[in-house]
Formats: structure tokens, C-alpha cells, sequence
């Protein structure tokens, strides 16, 4: 080691930290490198491989379900465990349902929330409201549900009920008697949790189109509204569908609010303020007291049913998001 | 005829303005109205019973949550244990290999698990977990609770590596600092603040998770002794009060909420003011 | 320069060094010898390879995603490309200085000026001591005795930009690599830098990358030329200021370049 021709020196200490860095150049490789990179990539695998045990397990688990009920599984109408008859469409007819009238009720307030916000809001109201819409997302599902069946439900049962059938008694979707609990209690609730989803995402999508459109429109004499219609919705409307997506994938995992305010009965019925029951109830309520192994396997079937729309329903929707995103990198000065 | 046009145009404009600003009211009106009932129902029962007491036998009024909150507390600390090390670290690789095919494979992944619903995993841990070790325990529900962190924190640490400058990483291997030591005590460090709010934002959304928790770790009515037993907790518990007959239990809940509330809303408040605290330093 | 460069020991020596970027090659086969305890300048126009160039010298280059090298570096005979050896130790002890200083945001002068030492896991023994040296090394110690509590990033660019060549001198690297050190600082700063490298001269060997020719003849004592990926001309500073070979070398000097 060449190290004698040194005029400037060093105290002590930094001879002693030479001598101990520049040893040699290393004949080994250097394994706490090669550990660090091990670990992270096992770090990755460990989310790569719960996702497929999940698919797995609950495939599995279903399996005898699958054997013994076949198709007619889903078509079912009676689901009655004590005499061995799983159907599942009662459930599947509830969560469909409450996700709908959830998106129905949701959308066009979560679209004006995104517009409102990415657009309109002055710029110290924009930063409080995004906060506020995000804690609405932050409150737990559970704390929905309690006050969903003391607060909400009596309200629809008093005033919004009446009201609904006075008006549109006439439709079955709107009759029968009042209790609060049921369908409509189920997607109000449901409204309320996927509006933050929506919105937020809705909020991105809607900030990624560039800002030199919204003025070129401006410049043309537009109106605010205008130009966001001219140039900024057509641009984002697959990433806004995507946003609608994300918010029914929500919906239709989403369990305990739901289950506090539906009803859990498994029945079809046309009105909206007859109780119901959804797949993730279903699940909630008789998973851990379900009695012999085909009860447990038709539930497990529901859970695979479930996981399997809700990271379809994700994966579109992250196409539909990304694309509005990529674009509008490319289309940035 | 023209200026009548320009009138009805602004018109539409106005009305679509106030069109959304009503929305924004629409969407607040339930978060106030839950605020609301919450704190004004639950404080009530917040007294030192509530803390530190067992809850009564079915119908008897009295008693407390004391081994929901501890429950809680060990159920939220389990799954930091459990997500947040592999999820950081999991972060560092999307952020230097993310662009390997596995590297999107593991991205892919975590955004779809970020997606499955919570009841799912519930039963994944159920199957995997409850059935091995026989019974129902904390630590089956800090696992479930994990899962739903893992890709979340992920994610989040992902975003925010990629924001530390190159110039830093490569001063420190310059500097030659092994990769790995670069790696935590520079690239990750830096982005630390960041990190901690996703983190917290992780685990805020955890506490309050009820469905993974009804089959992973049950309920209790006594304080669990040790992380392998049935454990209670405040969402569990407010649900199953929610539903009971009981005038006591329906304000116990409500008390249970508030606490439960206060705790998520403190995580997000602070989440923010550190994420403003950062912005506003730089 | 006088008879002793003759005698000077090649204390790097690169033998057909290539570099790519993926696919693309960006260094062609460059031969070069580097004299121990000489200040050598890489020069040429902007894209023709010399960062790349001093990146290879002690393994930065692969540090960026899909690039690779062939060919060989010799650290006083030892190729630093051998499959046994550890590209952090290659680091220690050629240490470099970067375009752009990049003190760490979230580190105060004093512990910027440690960093090196702690992050590699060294015992301080008198960082009093220590401190003071690796700034007065660098003309800084007057200018930031009375405040290396505050942060790296609050000093001026020269300010940081000696602090980085502090940083990296504190791990008594042998070789120093400087990438372009003053092409964000103002003339004042610069001078100062280049008083630096004068002094720092005498105990380390310097490889200095500049687009600024002025600057090469001010501070080398060999410069190489590169062009396109290619060594064009190598040799000692007043030679190939004065009398160069190479008809491109004397245009890229005299300015006539297209």
C-alpha cells in the first residue's frame, strides 16, 4: 500500500481508520449486500405469495362446495343451513343491489366533491375540505354501523320513508311497511363510505389533466364549467369510471356498517325497504358458528365469489386510473 | 341575443357551481352527524368504570371495556410487528427492482391485496391460522390486521423512496458505504417523515377494522393473559353491544366509538400536520 | 514539469475499458495510465463519455440501472473489476466528488463531515480534532467554525460543495475523482476549488472531468481528451495545450469544434 508519501496526515484516529478501510480491496463478496437484497426481495415475494394463499385457501375451502352444490350454488334462492339447502343468490341479490343503489346515490356527489375540489375550491378551502373528505374515509366501518342503527335507520324510517312511499308508493321498489333497517339503510350507509373513494380518487384523476387545456378553453371565452367540460372531463372520463370502479369494489367487500343496518334476512324481495342480506353479512354472521363442513365450504364459496369480483372489479379499475395518469405525464410540458 | 346566450351560459355555470358546492355539503352532512352523535352519546359513559373495569355478565348494566382497550392495543402493536418491517422493506425493493418483471409482479400484487375485502382476509387467517393453533388469538387477529397493512405501507414507502434524490444515495456510495448501509441509514432515513405517515395513516385504518377480527381473535369478556388466547377489542365490541338488547351496552358502545374515533382522527390529524410540518421545512 | 513525472508510479490504469448503458455502448476500449499524486483532467464536449469515464474508476457506473463494463480498471494492479472484489472497498478508497454537491439534507455540518466514517461503522476517537482538520484541508473550518450545528444544505454551493470534498477526505480515500466539482459555482468558488485540488495535489491523486479548458490548464498536470466515447489524446497538460497530435484535440481546444 502506497500510503508513505503522504504530507497531510491525520490525527491518530484517522491512521487507524485507513488502516482498517484499505485493509485490501476485499476477496470477499460482500455478503451483508447481498443479504439486504435477499430480504427486501423476500419482503416482495411475502406480498406476492399472501395474495395467491389467500386465492388458494379459500379456493380450497370451497372445494367440497363446489363438488356438492355445483352451479346451482349461485342460483339458489333457499339458504337454510339446518336443512342442508345453500343457495346463494339471496346474498349475492343483496350485495348487488346495495352496491348499486350505493354508486346511484354516491356518484353524482362524489363527481361534484371531485370537480369542486380539483377545480372550483379557492386554495385555503381546498386543503380543509380534501381533509375532511379524507377523514370520512377514516372513520371505521364498524362506527357507520352503530350509528347507522341508531341514528340513520330511525331517520329513514320516519321522514325518508313516508316520504318515498307518499310519493312513489305506486312502485314496488318503494313499498311495504317502513322498519328502517333494510335495503335502502344498507345503501344510504354504503353511499356515505365509498363517497370519500370516489371522490378522492375522482380529485387525481381530474388534477392529472394539464392545466394548459383548462386555459386554452378559459382563453376561448369558456365559463369555468365549460372548460371543464370541454377539456378536462372528456380527457379524464375513463379515470373517473375507474374511481366509480374502486368505490363498487369497496361497496361490495364492505362488511360491518352493512351488516348493522341490512336487516340479515335471505330473502329476494323488490323493495328496497324490506330487510336483505349480502355475501360479506353472510359471512360476519355465521362463520364462526357455522355447524358441518358444507355450511363452512358454501360460506368459504361465498368468500371466493367475493374476492374473486372485488380484484377484478380492482384491476380494472387500476387500468382505467393509470391510463388517465400515464397520459397526462406524457401530454405535461 | 347573444348577450342572452352569455346569460344563460353563466347560469349553467353558476348552477353547476353551486351543484358541487351543495355535494361538498351533502358529503359532510353525515361525517358532522356522526361526529356528533358520537361524541354526544359516548362521552357520557366515559367514566374511569369504562378504562378500567371488566364488562357485567350479559344484562347486568356496569362494567367497563378495560380488555377491549388493551385488546386493541395489542392487537394494533402485533400487526406493526408483522407489516411494518416487511412492508418497508418490501417498499425498498419495488423502489430499486420495481422495474424487473418480478418487481411489477410484486407491485401488481400489493395493489390487488390492497383491494381485497377485509372479510376475505378474515377467513384466509381463519383457515391458515385458527386451524392450526386450534383456538382463536391475538396473534391470528395481528396477523389479519397485518395483511391489510402490508401492501399499504408498501406502497406508500414505495412513493416516497423514489422521491429521495439519486445525488444522496450515490454520495454515500461514494462515500463507500456498503448498499445496504446506504440504504437505511440515508435513502430510508430521508424519506423517514414520509414514511412514518403512511405508516400511521396504516394503522389508523386498522384499529378500526372490526370484519378480519371476528374469526381471528374473537372476543373475550376477561382480559386476555397472553397474545394466545381469545382476545377482545373495541370494533368487536362495539359491534356485538350494538346489537345486544341492552339500553347499558348501546351507551357503552357509544363511549366505545368515541374512544375509537379519537384515536383514528388523532393518527390522520397528526399524519398531517407532519406531512405540512415536512412540506413547509423544505 | 520536471524529470520526476517520469518516474511517478501509474496509480490507476484502465485496460480496454468499455461502458454501456443497456444496448448502448458509450466507452470504447479507453487505455490509460494515471500517475500517483498528479492531478489528471478528463476533457472533451458534453456526451463524449469522461463522467462515465470516472464512474468506472471506482465502480459508480453500475450503481445505475442496466449498465454494465467490460475491460479492466487496475488499482495499483489490482483489477477492480475482478470477480472477488467488493465494490465498497473499491469505494473507500477512491473517493469522489460529484457535479452537483449533495451534502445530506438531514445531517449538520459536523456530522456531513463524519458521515463517511459513521456510516461505515468507524470509531471517531477525537471528532474535535478530526473536524477541524478535514475542514481547514479544505479552506472551510474559518468560514463555518462558529455555526457546524446547522445543516449541510444551508451553506452556499461552494460552501457545500467543499464540504463534499471534506466528506470524502475524512475516509483518506487514495484517489479522489472529481466529476465536473465547480460547473454549478460561481467563479469565486471555483478559484477556491481549484486552490483546493492544488494543495490536495500532493497527497492524493486526483482525476478531475471539466468541460472548461481553462480550468484543465490551470489545475492538471496530464490531461486526457475524449471524443465520442473515445480516448482521442493523452499526455501531458502543456503538451496537449501547446503542441497537440491529434488534429481534433486542436480543435476542440482552439474552439473550432462543431
Amino acid at each position: 500500500m502506497a500510503s508513505s508519501g503522504r504530507t497531510v496526515g491525520g490525527a491518530a484516529s484517522l491512521l487507524r481508520a485507513r488502516s482498517k478501510l484499505l485493509a485490501r480491496l476485499g476477496s470477499e463478496r460482500n455478503w451483508a449486500d447481498f443479504l439486504f437484497r435477499r430480504v427486501t426481495w423476500l419482503c416482495a415475494l411475502l406480498v406476492v405469495t399472501t395474495l395467491g394463499s389467500i386465492a388458494l385457501t379459500m379456493a380450497i375451502a370451497s372445494l367440497p362446495a363446489f363438488r356438492e352444490l355445483g352451479a346451482g350454488f349461485v342460483f339458489g334462492t333457499v339458504w337454510d343451513p339446518a336443512r342442508r339447502i345453500f343457495g346463494a343468490l339471496p346474498f349475492v341479490y343483496g350485495t348487488v343491489v346495495s352496491s348499486l343503489l350505493a354508486l346511484l346515490l354516491s356518484v353524482p356527489v362524489s363527481l361534484g366533491i371531485a370537480i369542486y375540489l380539483s377545480e372550483l375550491a379557492p386554495d385555503w378551502l381546498r386543503n380543509v375540505l380534501g381533509f375532511l373528505v379524507e377523514l370520512l374515509a377514516a372513520v371505521p366501518s364498524v362506527v357507520y354501523g352503530l350509528w347507522g342503527i341508531f341514528v340513520l335507520s330511525p331517520w329513514l324510517r320516519d321522514s325518508i320513508q313516508p316520504l318515498l312511499s307518499d310519493w312513489f308508493g305506486f312502485l314496488p321498489a318503494f313499498s311495504g311497511p317502513a322498519h328502517g333497517f333494510g335495503m335502502l339503510a344498507g345503501g344510504v350507509v354504503l353511499a356515505i363510505m365509498i363517497t370519500p373513494t370516489i371522490a378522492s380518487v375522482g380529485r387525481e384523476v381530474l388534477r392529472a389533466v394539464p392545466l394548459s387545456l383548462r386555459e386554452a378553453a378559459l382563453a376561448l371565452g369558456a365559463t369555468r364549467w365549460e372548460s371543464v367540460r370541454i377539456a378536462v372531463l372528456p380527457l379524464a372520463r375513463s379515470g373517473l369510471i375507474g374511481a366509480t370502479l374502486l368505490g363498487l369494489g369497496r361497496a361490495l367487500g364492505e362488511t360491518m356498517a352493512i351488516t348493522l343496518v341490512i336487516g340479515n334476512r335471505a330473502e329476494i324481495s323488490a323493495s328496497l325497504f324490506a330487510p336483505g342480506y349480502t355475501m360479506a353479512s353472510v359471512l360476519a354472521n355465521e362463520f364462526s358458528e357455522a355447524t358441518g363442513e358444507l355450511h363452512l365450504a358454501a360460506l368459504a364459496e361465498i368468500g371466493l365469489l367475493l374476492f374473486v369480483v372485488t380484484v377484478l372489479l380492482n384491476l380494472l379499475a387500476r387500468v382505467l386510473v393509470f391510463r388517465v395518469a400515464a397520459g397526462s405525464a406524457r401530454g405535461r410540458p | 341575443m347573444r348577450l342572452e346566450r352569455y346569460a344563460w351560459r353563466r347560469l349553467v355555470d353558476r348552477a353547476v357551481r353551486a351543484g358541487c358546492v351543495l355535494s361538498m355539503g351533502l358529503a359532510l352532512l353525515p361525517l358532522c352527524s356522526v361526529l356528533y352523535y358520537v361524541f354526544s352519546r359516548g362521552v357520557g359513559g366515559l367514566d374511569l368504570a369504562f378504562f378500567s373495569e371488566l364488562p357485567k355478565p350479559v344484562g347486568e348494566p356496569g362494567g367497563g371495556m378495560a380488555p377491549a382497550i388493551t385488546g386493541t392495543l395489542k392487537l394494533v402493536g402485533l400487526s406493526c410487528l408483522f407489516a411494518i418491517p416487511p412492508g418497508v422493506l418490501a417498499g425498498v425493493y419495488l423502489s430499486e427492482r420495481g422495474e424487473t418483471r418480478f418487481g411489477r409482479v410484486a407491485r401488481f400484487a400489493a395493489d390487488v391485496l390492497s383491494g381485497v375485502p377485509s372479510i376475505t382476509v378474515g377467513l384466509f387467517v381463519y383457515a391458515v391460522v385458527v386451524t392450526t393453533m386450534k383456538h382463536f388469538s391475538a396473534f391470528a387477529g395481528g396477523i389479519a390486521l397485518a395483511v391489510l397493512m402490508l401492501p399499504t405501507i408498501a406502497r406508500s414507502t414505495e412513493e416516497l423512496l423514489k422521491l429521495v434524490p439519486e445525488a444522496l444515495r450515490e454520495a454515500a456510495l461514494g462515500l463507500g458505504v456498503p448498499h445496504w448501509r446506504a440504504t437505511i441509514r440515508v435513502v430510508l432515513r430521508t424519506a423517514a417523515p414520509g414514511i412514518a405517515v403512511g405508516v400511521m395513516l396504516a394503522v389508523a385504518r386498522a384499529a378500526g377494522e372490526t370484519a378480519p377480527l371476528l374469526f381471528t381473535a374473537f372476543n373475550n369478556r376477561f382480559a386476555a393473559e397472553s397474545l394466545f388466547e381469545p382476545t377482545a377489542s373495541l370494533p368487536v365490541s362495539i359491534y356485538t353491544y350494538a346489537l345486544s338488547p341492552y339500553e347499558d351496552w348501546h351507551r357503552q358502545a357509544w363511549s366505545a366509538a368515541l374512544v375509537l374515533l379519537l384515536v383514528v382522527l388523532l393518527l390522520n390529524v397528526s399524519a398531517r400536520l407532519l406531512v405540512r410540518h415536512r412540506v413547509g421545512g423544505r | 514539469m520536471n524529470a520526476e513525472d517520469a518516474r511517478a508510479l501509474p496509480k490507476l490504469q484502465t485496460l480496454g475499458l468499455c461502458a454501456f448503458f443497456g444496448e448502448s455502448q458509450v466507452l470504447g476500449g479507453i487505455d490509460l495510465e494515471i500517475a500517483e499524486h498528479r492531478v489528471t483532467a478528463v476533457i472533451g464536449p458534453s456526451g463524449c463519455g469522461k463522467s462515465t469515464f470516472v464512474r468506472c474508476l471506482n465502480r459508480m457506473h453500475e450503481v445505475v440501472p442496466h449498465a454494465r463494463v467490460s475491460g479492466q480498471v487496475l488499482l495499483e494492479s489490482q483489477d477492480i473489476y475482478a470477480r472477488d472484489v467488493d465494490p465498497v472497498r473499491v469505494r473507500r478508497r477512491v473517493g469522489m466528488v460529484f457535479q452537483k454537491a449533495n451534502p445530506f439534507p438531514t445531517l449538520s455540518i459536523r456530522d456531513n463531515v463524519f458521515a463517511g466514517l459513521r456510516l461505515n461503522g468507524i470509531q471517531i476517537d477525537d471528532p474535535d480534532t478530526l473536524l477541524e482538520q478535514s475542514l481547514r484541508r479544505v479552506a472551510l473550518w474559518d468560514e463555518v467554525k462558529d455555526h457546524l450545528g446547522r445543516a449541510g444544505t444551508s451553506l452556499s454551493g461552494g460552501q457545500q460543495q467543499r464540504l463534499c470534498i471534506a466528506r470524502s477526505l475524512a475516509l483518506e480515500p487514495e484517489v479522489l475523482l472529481m466529476d465536473e466539482p465547480c460547473s454549478a459555482l460561481d467563479p469565486i468558488a471555483t478559484a477556491r476549488v481549484e486552490e483546493l485540488i492544488h494543495e490536495l495535489r500532493q497527497s492524493y491523486t486526483i482525476v478531475i472531468v471539466t468541460h472548461n479548458m481553462q480550468q484543465a490548464a490551470r489545475v492538471a498536470d496530464f490531461t486526457a481528451f475524449f471524443y465520442l466515447g473515445k480516448l482521442v489524446e493523452y499526455g501531458r497538460t502543456d503538451v496537449i495545450f501547446t503542441r497537440p497530435k491529434e488534429r481534433r484535440t486542436e480543435d476542440y481546444i482552439t474552439g473550432r469544434f462543431g
